[in-house]
């Protein structure tokens, strides 16, 4: 089992939902988050003044998925999450030592 | 039966009063209901344009941790301000006096009864109508301290500063002070609220500092749609402020509520373009700071100039007000931080330096006084915002050396870091 984590711009979770939806992927966890990349942040303008946002919002997503679908998973996230804008998120995977649904008691693979 | 009586009576009754309004007029003296009526409701406009209206409006542009401390401010001052008025304020700025201050012979409204008149209104409408001005004027003035000023300062400053600056400033303009005799024009408050207020903001800026991070580390405005709201009850309020100033429900009024409405279109217009032009994008707190500016510049003028000077007002006071703002925040990096003298204080002068030309019946205006020239007015009214200047200036600086000596002026930086909602107020606009 792997963690897909996402960072994403918010308008585009819809999008990345639906994708995922399709590629078969059973649930995920979403949070709002905040953060900097190469991009510094960005600068608002109010009443002539330029006003720095060192951290711009973000959504964060959390899958956890079986090892052999992994590369849809990544590829669904980012063909939909895609602007080509600077700003678009990053995704990152890592392993997963246990996964229990709380209601049943399965475990691994069969938990997700 | 007896209730188709009751409503024949009724129905009598009311048909008397129809065909019969100037009898029951003379019955109440020379007290004219229409006029009565308007100002009533003009009231109640101005006081809305603070309570919510400018509190919502200033809250917006504050961080988050401030907002509640911006309109506990609003709301203090309102109730502050009203007591005072009713304490002697409105006496020192309408009763009879000398060229430069009234009397306390009104103090309390004593010698006001229900039958008292003022013109041909109410003297207790009257009363109350300068009332909601004598609020709105220090109200104005929150926008200069915000997320660092201390709570008793404010008061403290809020309640001298009537007393020591609005009432005389009053007096000079309206109350038939040496201003008045001198024939300076200022319908409904270019000099007595928007010059006193702007010129005050800079000296409370000057002697209380910026805020923590001005000019390159602040914060943005919180809640854009916040400020949208409130600066669309103060558009609405202003019709009371500007028309209600007529004192009569009256083509005098009728006119005044259209130039204000022109100007403030306009000047909204005006500034967003500028924004738009120079930064590529049309915001909405540029187009309601460039109402706010088109509001105060034609306040002075809007009871004298036609639809016409309404516009020129408007274009003026959008373009020369957003300059104003960039002006003071970066080149004299005064950290005025509503820009209360850029908006307030400039479009109260230059509207109330404009009238003299723009009341001219060729403009669409009422005209000038007999005898009265353009230039010669112009001289007025440089007199009249000078001598206010100059008055603002000293006793703001005065008042806030007094406050500074017994209760201090600024929270510690801890508290700023915290935000005023929480370290002053003990409570937290968002939980969330």
């Amino acid at each position: 089992m792997q963690m897909v984590m996402a960072i994403i711009k918010p308008f585009k979770l819809d999008a990345v939902r639906d994708a995922l939806t399709d590629v078969g992927i059973q649930g995920l966890t979403v949070s709002e988050a905040k953060g900097y990349g190469r991009q510094k942040g960005q600068t608002e303008i109010y009443r002539g003044a330029e006003y720095a946002i060192d951290f711009v919002p973000k959504v964060r997503l959390e899958i956890v998925v079986d090892d052999d679908q992994v590369s849809q998973t990544v590829d669904a996230i980012r063909s939909a999450a895609l602007t080509e804008k600077i700003g678009d998120g990053k995704i990152f995977v890592w392993p997963i030592g246990q996964a229990m649904r709380i209601r049943t008691a399965e475990t691994g693979p069969d938990a997700l | 039966m007896n209730s188709i009586i009751r409503n024949a009576g009724a129905l009598i009754f009311g048909l008397t009063l129809l065909v019969a309004p100037g009898s029951v007029l003379a019955a109440d003296g020379d007290l004219n209901g229409a006029n009565t009526a308007w100002i009533l409701t003009s009231t109640a406009l101005v006081l809305f344009m603070t309570l919510p209206g400018l509190a919502l409006f200033y809250g917006g542009l504050v961080q988050s941790k401030n907002v509640l401390s911006v309109m506990m401010h609003c709301f203090a001052v309102a109730c502050l301000a009203s007591l005072l008025w009713l304490f002697g304020v409105y006496s020192l700025a309408f009763s009879e006096g000398n060229a430069f201050i009234g009397g306390l012979s009104k103090a309390f409204l004593s010698g006001v009864g229900w039958d008292s008149l003022s013109g041909d209104i109410p003297e207790s409408v009257f009363f109350m109508f300068q009332m909601t001005f004598a609020i709105i004027t220090p109200g104005l003035i929150v926008g200069a301290y915000p997320e660092r000023m201390k709570f008793s300062a404010v008061l403290m400053f809020s309640a001298l500063w009537l007393v020591f600056v609005y009432a005389p400033v009053a007096h000079w303009v309206w109350g038939g002070g040496w201003l008045a005799e001198m024939g300076v024009m200022d319908f409904a408050g270019g000099i007595v609220v928007h010059t006193t207020a702007g010129i005050s903001a800079i000296v409370v800026v000057k002697m209380l500092g910026n805020r923590n991070g001005f000019p390159r580390h602040l914060r943005p405005p919180h809640n854009p749609g916040m400020t949208m709201m409130g600066a669309a009850m103060l558009w609405v309020g202003w019709f009371g402020f500007n028309a209600g100033s007529a004192l009569a429900a009256d083509g005098n009024a009728g006119m005044a509520m259209t130039v204000t409405h022109i100007s403030a279109a306009t000047a909204s217009l005006v500034w967003v373009a500028i924004e738009w032009i120079k930064f590529g994008k049309p915001s909405l707190v540029g187009i309601v700071t460039g109402m706010v500016a088109g509001l105060a510049t034609i306040t002075p003028a809007s009871g004298f100039v036609g639809p016409a000077g309404g516009f020129l007002i408007g274009l003026s006071g959008g373009m020369i007000c957003y300059y104003a703002v960039l002006y003071v925040k970066h080149k004299l990096e005064i950290d005025d931080s509503l820009d209360v003298f850029a908006v307030h204080g400039v479009g109260g002068i230059l509207g109330s330096l404009m009238v003299a030309f723009l009341a001219l019946p060729s403009f669409g205006g009422s005209g000038l006084a007999d005898g009265v020239t353009p230039v010669s007015q112009l001289g007025v009214q440089v007199i009249g915002i000078a001598a206010t200047v100059v008055w603002s200036i000293v006793f703001s600086w005065i008042i806030l050396k007094l406050t500074s000596s017994v209760c201090g002026l600024r929270v510690t930086d801890d508290e700023i870091t915290e935000g005023l909602d929480l370290a002053a107020h003990g409570e937290r606009g968002y939980t969330l």
